[in-house]
């Protein structure tokens, strides 16, 4: 329950700060990636830094996290689904302005059509899921 | 050229930068969960389909979370939304481009593990080579897709 909580307002201070940035418009992401508006890199930055600052301190400074019994350890790897995943992303970003947070968030700001990008997200998600089993 | 490579300013995106930051350090702190937006799209198929990729452990036991997470992102951006900027934004980005960018958007971040926040925010917080090997990929094809679209002509 207090996980579900603290898990809540993470996610709405998430939002906030993506509303207030902009990234809820994919006209403004469009403009970064057309290197009209560099303005995204110190969203990227400033979110780096406090995020840094939680990981590396949080751990140290507590036995463990405040509602469980670990902290969790980022576990990342590398391979090819790595970067042609990310590459199949970027086609995707730059044809639409969209990211996935930024998209959810979107829909809280009244931005409709963007749920069509995110519709399609399940739909894309769906479709890696099933070829991955085979 | 454009006379400033930040015609908006840089307050509002710095600020709300960290407050992005904060939101991912609050959900670390209390849960010790490293919180990335893209793994709903598959955590959730586990609700609805009976199929074994969808069933493993990692998103059957990220289903909640991940749902949670997400309406967060959506009640905090209609906070914002209500009580600071008091007016709704509607993109004018064709139907087609949310269509087609989402349908990739879905299946890469999947299948890197991975998004903007995933591997851009949290991965490059906790020093992943992965995650970043994986941002510079998706910022450098971004940035030649999208200035492709404009120059065949799309706009926005």
């Amino acid at each position: 329950m207090r996980q579900g909580v603290s898990i809540l307002l993470g996610g709405v201070i998430f939002g906030f700060g993506l509303a207030l940035s902009g990234m809820t418009k994919p006209e403004l992401v469009l403009s970064f990636l057309q290197l009209r508006d560099l303005g995204l890199l110190f969203v990227m930055g400033g979110a780096v830094v406090v995020a840094m600052i939680a990981f590396q301190l949080g751990p140290r400074l507590m036995k463990k996290p405040l509602f469980a019994n670990q902290f969790g350890q980022n576990k990342k790897v590398l391979d090819k689904n790595t970067i042609i995943g990310a590459a199949i992303f970027g086609l995707g970003w730059g044809i639409s302005g969209l990211c996935p947070g930024s998209a959810i968030a979107s829909l809280g700001t009244g931005n409709f059509p963007v749920l069509i990008g995110v519709v399609a997200m399940f739909l894309g998600a769906y479709l890696q899921g099933i070829l991955a089993d085979k | 050229m454009p006379l400033s490579l930040f015609p908006l300013g840089i307050w509002h995106y710095l600020v709300g930068g960290l407050i992005v930051g904060l939101g991912v350090a609050v959900i670390f702190l209390s849960t010790g969960i490293i919180a990335g937006a893209s793994g709903v799209f598959t955590s959730t198929w586990s609700y609805l389909s009976g199929r074994k990729y969808f069933h493993q452990p990692e998103f059957v036991s990220g289903r909640v979370w991940r749902l949670i997470f997400s309406a967060g992102l959506i009640v905090g951006a209609l906070l914002f939304t209500l009580l600071i900027s008091k007016s709704q934004f509607v993109t004018q980005v064709q139907w087609w481009r949310l269509a087609l960018g989402g349908l990739l958007i879905g299946f890469g971040t999947r299948l890197s593990r991975g998004c903007t926040s995933g591997h851009g925010i949290c991965g490059l917080a906790s020093f992943s080579l992965p995650s970043l090997l994986a941002v510079l990929t998706f910022m450098a094809v971004a940035i030649i897709t999208a200035t492709v679209v404009s120059a065949l002509g799309v706009f926005p």
